[in-house]
């Protein structure tokens, strides 16, 4: 891997011009171009030197465990974040969520035509340094140019492989009555960060989207032999969406509280200005997971040693009596039923 | 966050509880007139903490759910001419129309675009001066200033390609015609403090005295709304039915005078077509001829007859306080926020999703009881 930072526009200058021709994806010279120049720099590895149409991957003992995920975030650049960065956490949290180690990742670039060759080579350089970061290696691709007002600028699928150890199974099925639920930090951020951008909305505190991996924490919990029953990253939908659905796939109920959950002063700001309810709002940093309430300081403690867990906290607790409902406990003391969100969230009227 | 952290606090509530259960001798029925207060007590549970001698009802304040059938339908039909723009807020674009609604529209190539202040929607008519901009003005008296601004900034800056989709509302008449149905078991208002602050409550004045019924002003927040209750309770205790403002933070007697000298400046009063209600007299703005210029609904003449609202939606007894959403027998079942038959369940004022997202679970809080 060879990555400079800062990212090394300089030495694009001649280039800087550029944009994305249909050429570019009619698989002849200029594909190769495109490859060679702007893409595979940014993700070299031994895989991508050998040029094949498939990679050959050597694992670990253990189980595979695959996933894959597209990624079509306007604006492609927001506080905290990018498309690229995103690509790669987004798929290697997924394999995080399953307790695995991710290895590999693919990447399937969708080019729209026109779209500057810098900005190609910006987002490549932060899904280049966010695999290092994260220890995954990109191991083959594709690149495909679409016409002019067929796409926004350039969308991403990343698919991804990783090792599970000798584990047992971390799914919702394995959610017990007595579980604690812990989050990992406070909710929102993404969502809104992306939205302000996306509208030009000014608030006086800057909102950064929490974009970030989660496999340090997962890997930090199941080497200390935490009993995981469950995980979900929140993305879409917000952390009231994961709750439902684990409460919907396992049968169980989920009581949570309200004051427990933290939301940060531009979040809450921001979501009352538009009428949003942080529960609902997109993250792509945070996650809860179910574990046995012995376990729960431990689990804490491992979890508050992590820079991207640092907050985390007990939100709530699973029980077999309530029904497969999530409960939520204000303040005050009053209850009410937190529910799937049935589209996207819309900005009130006043 | 100064200005709501301490209207949640939980000591401030305990005390207001305690007192509205020293104070509550019989029953009462309230009304909060505003969606957003509907909203803020079915996410807070506060109906749990009241005594159960107390009842609320909905009313008329959710801006979405009051607007006519057939503007949505002409709003769809405008949002669907390949020469517009159509702007609106969120929350009008998964109000079900006769067919469709705009989300359709914009699914099917429809140029409908999500703007936060009808000046965004200005602003497009200015870098768009080959594209017709409409905005879609719907709304109490908290919008409509800003709609009357848009409006009056387009006519002096010369923007020939904006115009506004009017639909707006006032909400003292439709307190009177709510009061004036025989059904009616309204005894108190907790009347919207966003409005308020707008027309200040000076004209509120004659209407409790005419309607015979305590009007409270009211904010939004957990702790505005129990002492709006306790405020309109304790008159109600004692005979009287005298206009007061809980929400002194915001109200003035006289309201925003700016605001209203822009909002009369550009708009005149009209009947009104309250969706499941019908004509209100003098419950409505249009423009005044001086900027019919910008009267989307001349601008672009529909041809399509009004039709009659057959989706079984009750949204007229419901916002006129003589149904409750868990009265209709659609509510859950046939009607819910993914395939909404009417505007209350997909509002995010509308009554209807209030009770169908916070689902409350009736006094599972005793604590503040005990202090009774």
């Amino acid at each position: 891997m060879n990555i400079e930072c800062p990212l090394p526009l300089d030495q694009l200058a001649t280039e800087s011009d550029e944009v994305i021709r249909l050429g570019h994806g009619s698989g002849g010279e200029l594909t190769q171009r495109l490859l060679r120049d702007f893409i595979f720099p940014y993700i070299d590895n031994y895989w991508i030197q050998q040029g094949h149409d498939s990679a050959k991957l050597p694992v670990d003992n253990g189980s595979l465990v695959f996933t894959t995920d597209s990624f079509v975030v306007s604006p492609l650049f927001f506080p905290g974040g990018d498309i690229g960065k995103l690509a790669v956490y987004g798929t290697v949290n997924d394999l995080a969520m399953s307790g695995a180690r991710p290895k590999y990742l693919s990447c399937g670039l969708i080019l729209e035509e026109g779209l500057p060759i810098k900005t190609l080579v910006r987002i490549m350089y932060s899904m280049g340094t966010a695999a290092a970061e994260v220890g995954v290696q990109l191991v083959t691709g594709d690149t495909k140019v679409v016409e002019r007002g067929k796409g926004d600028g350039i969308y991403i699928n990343t698919s991804g492989i990783g090792v599970l150890g000798a584990t047992r199974e971390i799914c919702p099925q394995q959610i017990v009555a007595s579980d604690v639920v812990i989050l990992s930090g406070d909710i929102g951020r993404h969502g809104m960060a992306v939205m302000a951008q996306r509208e030009g909305l000014e608030f006086e505190s800057p909102l950064l989207s929490d974009c970030a991996p989660l496999c340090d924490p997962v890997a930090a919990l199941l080497a200390a032999g935490i009993e995981v029953h469950c995980l979900r990253d929140l993305t879409r939908g917000g952390l009231a969406t994961a709750l439902v659905e684990l409460a919907e796939s396992s049968g169980m109920g989920i009581q949570v509280e309200e004051g427990c959950i933290p939301v940060s002063e531009p979040v809450q700001g921001a979501c009352e200005l538009l009428g949003l309810d942080p529960m609902y709002v997109a993250n792509e940093g945070r996650f809860i997971l179910f574990v046995p309430a012995q376990q729960q300081q431990q689990a804490l403690e491992i979890l508050t040693a992590i820079p991207v867990s640092i907050d985390s906290r007990v939100i709530g607790r699973v029980s077999s009596l309530a029904g497969a409902e999530v409960t939520l406990q204000n303040s005050l003391g009053c209850e009410r039923l937190l529910y799937r969100l049935p589209g996207e969230q819309l900005p009130r009227i006043c | 966050m100064k200005y709501l952290n301490e209207y949640r606090g939980r000591e401030g509530i305990r005390k207001i509880v305690a007192e509205l259960h020293r104070t509550t001798t019989r029953a009462w029925t309230l009304m909060e007139v505003c969606g957003g207060q509907t909203h803020a007590i079915a996410k807070y549970g506060l109906q749990q903490l009241l005594p159960p001698e107390i009842e609320l009802l909905h009313g008329p304040g959710c801006p979405v759910c009051v607007t006519s059938l057939d503007i949505i339908d002409q709003a769809i039909a405008i949002a669907s001419r390949p020469d517009v723009i159509f702007c609106s807020f969120g929350d009008m674009l998964r109000v079900p129309g006769t067919d469709r609604d705009l989300l359709a529209v914009k699914a099917a190539g429809g140029d409908v675009r999500t703007v936060y202040s009808p000046m965004n929607a200005l602003e497009l008519a200015r870098t768009h001066p080959d594209r017709q901009v409409v905005f879609f003005a719907i709304g109490f008296e908290t919008t409509a200033p800003a709609n009357a601004m848009a409006v009056y900034q387009a006519h002096r800056q010369d923007v020939t390609n904006f115009s506004l989709l009017v639909s707006q509302f006032l909400v003292p008449p439709a307190i009177d015609t709510i009061c004036a149905d025989a059904d009616s078991r309204v005894q108190g208002f907790l009347a919207a403090g966003h409005v308020c602050a707008i027309t200040g409550f000076e004209e509120y004045l004659p209407l409790a005295n005419k309607i015979r019924r305590p009007i409270v002003v009211t904010g939004f927040e957990p702790l505005d709304i129990l002492e709006g209750v306790l405020m309109c309770v304790r008159q109600l205790e004692q005979g009287k039915y005298e206009v007061q403002n809980q929400y002194a933070r915001a109200v003035s007697s006289e309201g925003n005078i700016p605001a209203r000298e822009m909002l009369q400046r550009v708009f005149e009063i009209s009947t009104q077509s309250w969706r499941g209600v019908g004509n209100i007299r003098s419950s409505g703005l249009l423009l005044r001829q001086e900027f019919a210029a910008f009267d989307a609904g001349q601008r672009f003449p529909m041809d399509f007859q009004v039709r009659e609202d057959t989706s079984g939606c009750i949204s007229g007894r419901i916002m006129q306080g003589l149904s409750k959403p868990d009265d209709c027998p659609h509510f859950g079942n046939k009607c819910r926020p993914q395939s909404p038959l009417g505007a209350p369940m997909v509002s995010t004022e509308g009554p209807c999703a209030a009770y169908y997202r916070y689902g409350t679970r009736p006094h599972h809080n005793q604590e503040p009881r005990h202090e009774h």
